[in-house]
């Protein structure tokens, strides 16, 4: 093969990319702008969300960049409470401590207050260090309207081995401030008592992060990341309750605003593998592994398997599967006579519980410069309806409804 | 806990000895230059994927930092 300058001056740019965060650069300096949107609507009147994006990164030359995301946030619907259903109406106060609202018999109780608007907006800079070295430094906030939050991070990624090998090591420190609708409230107290404290309450979050990133060869690649996580502070949610229930009946006769630790330790590891096959289409395929001091386990599967179309058309089937143990302080309800455990949740995402995701995505890339796509996903989450601990009329109930979700997404990518 | 602590600790000692004999030439990197051979290609829905799940179930993070930035959990 005979090399022309410009293949020359190509395959010098193609060896000076470094693997992670910097493909070949466009020659223009140009912004690079990812648009989104998400409506993404539960079963049975639950949550509805409709969450519009827009990120765009400019490259500032010599692998720099500076890039910046926006996102709102609209939400509705009802919300699980955590009081477990009864033959009965039951009567619920809202979180304001003003007004109340019902439930109907055999009806699992949701929040139909529920009503918010997030905004959230990211600022990250990405620099080289020197030939082997670069730093990436971001900034989050968010704010809705009864929550707050600050966050920065530092990833500091270092090349070897003929920049085969990445190692990457970051930390994130987040400071969240909880501003709950009718105050936050004392933990395990009864609802009717409306007993709250202060105005809010704050937590704050400090990730590690140290990850490896390995070229296993010319179309293949492995990423191995080891993740720690501490969180401090106010960590309940201030709307879910956990039902006392009569101990003979099962009916339940007080709802406790639930309490959890004020601390927790997390651990994960994630391993993902990506290769492009001779026919350019791409196989993704990554598993997660979470443990925490809560006595939380999670194990997550995820495959992509990206078909390469005819003039820039693509579809990509998906396969997520998530699996979880329960908190050690997860009940389904608890029973009058008993004794109150000094944590108690029946928040159902603390549960144990599976989760499928099915989705497709279609798109079409257009002259490097466009790039659209539709994402159709479907979830279904699942727990332990009918516990064996269960008596009286809860034996008849189901106390872990399923959650079933679609979302639908539109992306559309373009150079400016 | 011991043990969990254990293998992290031994995936670690593994991550961090590196693979050497693994890897291509600066001159074999056509296709892993591709947008969409990047371990974060499709960016956005990363973000979302996270923000759902981080609302849905006990877990986040992994392929990078977990806080949520959100009162969803």
């Amino acid at each position: 093969m005979q090399l022309t300058k410009k293949k020359v001056a190509g395959l010098l740019s193609a060896a000076t990319c470094t693997l992670l965060g910097t493909p070949a650069q466009s020659a223009d300096n140009g912004w690079d702008v990812d648009s989104a949107i998400l409506f993404y609507t539960e079963d049975n009147n639950r949550i509805e969300v409709v969450e519009p994006v827009i990120s765009a990164t400019k490259d500032l030359g010599d692998d720099e960049s500076l890039s910046m995301k926006l996102v709102y946030d609209s939400l509705t619907g009802a919300s699980a409470t955590g009081a477990v259903p009864s033959t009965l109406v039951q009567t619920f106060t809202r979180p304001s401590g003003r007004g109340t609202y019902t439930v109907d018999p055999n009806e699992t109780p949701l929040d139909d207050t529920f009503k918010d608007t997030r905004v959230a907006y990211s600022m990250n800079w990405e620099k080289p260090i020197d030939r082997n070295n670069r730093r990436n430094l971001g900034f989050n906030v968010s704010k809705e309207y009864d929550f707050t939050s600050i966050s920065a991070n530092a990833l500091w990624q270092h090349d070897t081995n003929q920049k085969n090998t990445t190692y990457s090591y970051g930390i994130s420190i987040e400071l969240d401030d909880i501003d709950p609708v009718g105050n936050v409230p004392e933990p395990l107290t009864d609802m009717l008592a409306q007993d709250k404290g202060g105005s809010s309450d704050t937590k704050n979050i400090v990730d590690l992060l140290f990850g490896v990133t390995q070229v296993i060869d010319k179309s293949s690649l492995f990423q191995l990341n080891l993740s720690l996580s501490e969180a401090d502070g106010y960590l309940n949610d201030p709307y879910k309750f956990v039902s006392v229930v009569d101990s003979v009946t099962g009916e339940p006769i007080q709802q406790l605003f639930e309490n959890r630790p004020d601390s927790r330790s997390r651990q994960s590891l994630y391993g993902e593998y990506k290769k492009m096959l001779s026919n350019k289409d791409i196989f993704t395929a990554s598993y997660r592994f979470m443990t925490d001091d809560w006595g939380i386990d999670s194990n997550t599967f995820d495959f992509t398997y990206r078909f390469r179309l005819k003039e820039g058309y693509f579809i990509e089937p998906h396969l997520r599967w998530y699996q979880q143990s329960e908190a050690d302080f997860y009940h389904y309800f608890l029973v009058d006579g008993e004794p109150v455990p000094t944590e108690a949740t029946a928040d159902y995402r603390l549960g144990e519980m599976d989760a499928t995701t099915v989705g497709v995505k279609f798109g079409k890339q257009i002259n490097d410069q466009h790039l659209w796509s539709v994402r159709l996903e479907q979830y279904v989450q699942s727990g332990d309806s009918s516990p064996s601990k269960a008596f009286g009329q809860l034996a008849q109930q189901d106390l872990y409804p399923d959650v079933e979700a679609t979302m639908v997404q539109f992306n559309y990518s373009f150079k400016w | 806990m011991k043990t969990s602590y254990h293998w992290i600790i031994l995936c670690a000692v593994l991550a961090t000895s590196g693979c050497s004999s693994l890897g291509v030439k600066p001159w074999e990197r056509n296709l892993l230059a591709r947008e969409d051979m990047l371990m974060d290609a499709d960016a956005l829905d990363l973000a979302f994927d996270e923000h759902i799940y981080f609302s849905k179930e006990a877990s986040s993070g992994g392929q990078g930092f977990s806080g949520g930035g959100c009162g969803c959990n």
